[in-house]
């Protein structure tokens, strides 16, 4: 298991240094200087060399990059130009929105997605399938923010029960903040759902049709039983590795679904640094949902060795 | 009969081909018509009639300056398609290529090649997309470019999985005893042999950069106007959700037709070419 782990350990730690690299390079290297970034093309040239000078622009490269990550491994993210705060507490605070958004609509994409698919491959060929198979297919094919659209033309303006965007925060309440909550991560799930509806379907299918399947079933297991004994633990693998995907899938789409409801959440931060150039915040965030992606497949890798301990044996 | 003789045949009777390509053939001419002939000028701004009710002259409404909807709709397929083409086709291209060579050349070549693909799936298309806007300043190019890199490792997986069943059939090794190389194997035995699954990959790639573009331009961060966008007209939409709900359904239902399309032609298309894989299904 340790060998394992710290092959695993070291491609993640890898992998994040590989990434920090490239968005130093596209952020602070690439366009020359961002501080004439941030200030745009007309910036006069003591505006310029000035912010330069307050960024710390005018150090080596090398030294701003070993600068940026050593104040990531303090906690200490730099100062947003735009704002003149802190971009720890700015992450801080959209991290409060944007986590349990997308933990919220991972639960909901769960229970949705494995139940219709356990349900069509129960069903294997009849109407329930058939009929689950052909609303996936549509699902797949929403786009998210659209979704959300629809969701808030129907529940927010026609029917009113909830809010059509905008985030009261934690302090008003579980409630309200939970409400506000609602209709983006619905959007968020129904769309992931289908896929995962579908990769379990064709997952317990196939094991469905493995002989110790058969061996259980002939031993005098009814069907459920061996569903839920041996078929569900086999059918995993496939089932893991696309929730794996989905949940990175589900930190990205919140970006365009906290657009659509006006959420205060790292999405929103993001594009608002975007129009105020303001590349220092760009660069944590990037770097921080890029780590987050690498974390969940790192957790996923591990996740394999769980589920199959034959895997990491193979792997040796 | 030979495979390619039997195909029409075969894809008559396939219901979810026939819907996909019927849907990418709409698609298609949509975009073709657009360019020689909409009903009207999608580009014409006209305040006084803005945000108008579908009617027999304006088929889908009006937007909030007065844009004909449905002039616009038809020639956002272009933009969908062009961002689709480009984006598709630089992900096939070096995606293709880069898992062709890991699977002939084995080893540490491999091994390269896969951790580079590893480390790319950290870049999701938007996150790509949102560091070149910050960078460069919004436009198509950056959303193409965004799309097209994260399609880069999906094809070099796609390609190598598919090459290395390939590399343990008996008709490479036959042709490598006959004293061909790694390279002339990849050309004559491999690429043909994978063309399929590539093929397949490569249709709801396209599918899914026409969904990541329509969220690119709804941010802002990929077409500008007044080049019209299904994203960007969604977006519109949007601000107007109180006066004109109609606005924010047919964009959607546009994006949602196409990708649809793709993915049946797809999935058809993986049915028809590979029975074998069909199969599990």
């Amino acid at each position: 298991m340790s060998a394992f782990l710290l092959k695993r350990g070291a491609t993640f730690i890898a992998t994040l240094v590989a990434a920090s690299i490239v968005i130093f390079l596209v952020l602070e290297v690439l366009p020359g200087n961002a501080a004439q970034v941030m200030l745009g093309p007309e910036a006069p040239p003591e505006a310029v060399a000035a912010l330069s000078q307050k960024l710390g622009l005018d150090r080596p490269a090398l030294a701003r990059y070993a600068g940026w990550i050593a104040g990531m491994a303090k906690g200490d993210l730099g100062t947003s130009y735009a704002y003149d705060t802190p971009v720890a507490d700015l992450v801080d605070q959209a991290l409060t929105l944007t986590i349990p958004l997308a933990l919220i609509a991972m639960a909901l994409n769960t229970v949705l997605g494995l139940a219709l698919g356990i349900f069509a491959a129960a069903r294997h060929n009849r109407l329930g399938d058939v009929a689950v198979m052909a609303l996936s297919q549509v699902g797949i094919a929403i786009p998210t923010f659209w979704f959300a659209i629809l969701l808030i033309l129907l529940f927010a303006v026609e029917l009113g029960w909830f809010p059509a965007g905008g985030f009261p925060g934690w302090d008003a309440g579980l409630w309200p903040g939970l409400r506000a909550l609602i209709l983006p991560a619905v959007s968020l799930a129904i769309v992931q759902s289908a896929i995962l509806a579908r990769v379990t379907r064709s997952a317990v299918l196939e094991v469905l049709r493995e002989d110790f399947v058969r061996t259980a079933r002939a031993k005098g297991l009814t069907r459920g039983a061996a569903l839920r004994r041996h078929v569900l633990r086999n059918a995993l693998i496939p089932i893991v590795t696309i929730m794996g995907l989905q949940f990175s899938n589900l930190l990205v789409l919140t970006i365009v679904v906290e657009n659509v409801f006006s959420l205060p959440g790292l999405g929103k931060l993001i594009l608002n640094s975007i129009d105020n150039r303001d590349v220092v915040v760009v660069q944590d965030v990037v770097m921080l949902l890029a780590a987050m992606v690498v974390a969940v497949n790192f957790i996923v890798d591990l996740l394999y060795a769980v589920i199959d301990p034959r895997l990491k044996l193979r792997e040796l | 009969m030979s495979e390619l003789a039997i195909f029409p045949a075969r894809a008559v009777r396939h219901r979810s081909f026939l819907v996909g390509a019927a849907l990418t053939a709409a698609l298609i001419a949509t975009a073709g018509v657009s360019l020689v002939w909409t009903p009207l000028s999608p580009y014409v701004i006209d305040v006084p009639h803005k945000l108008q009710l579908p009617s027999a002259e304006h088929w889908f409404g009006t937007d909030s300056l007065g844009h004909d909807v449905f002039s616009m709709l038809m020639v956002g397929a272009q933009n969908s398609i062009l961002v689709g083409v480009i984006a598709v086709s630089i992900g096939l291209g070096l995606g293709t290529a880069l898992g062709a060579v890991a699977a002939a050349r084995r080893g540490w070549v491999e091994e390269a090649v896969m951790r580079l693909s590893d480390f790319a799936f950290a870049f999701p298309a938007i996150l790509t997309a949102i560091m070149l806007t910050a960078v460069l300043g919004p436009g198509i190019v950056n959303s193409i470019l965004a799309i097209g890199i994260f399609n880069i490792p999906i094809f070099a997986r796609v390609t190598r999985g598919s090459a290395k069943v390939v590399w343990e059939r008996d008709f490479v090794l036959a042709s490598r005893a006959a004293g061909r190389g790694p390279f002339g194997i990849t050309l004559a035995h491999v690429l043909p042999n994978i063309l399929s699954v590539v093929i397949v990959q490569a249709t709801i790639q396209f599918a899914n950069a026409i969904l990541w573009e329509a969220a690119l331009s709804y941010l802002g961060l990929g077409t500008q106007p007044p080049q019209p966008s299904w994203g960007r007209m969604l977006n519109d939409a949007q601000a107007q959700l109180f006066q004109a709900p109609w606005l924010a359904v047919f964009p959607g239902l546009a994006i949602m037709l196409a990708v649809l399309g793709l993915n049946l032609l797809g999935d058809g298309l993986r049915d028809l070419l590979d029975p074998r894989l069909a199969r599990g299904r």
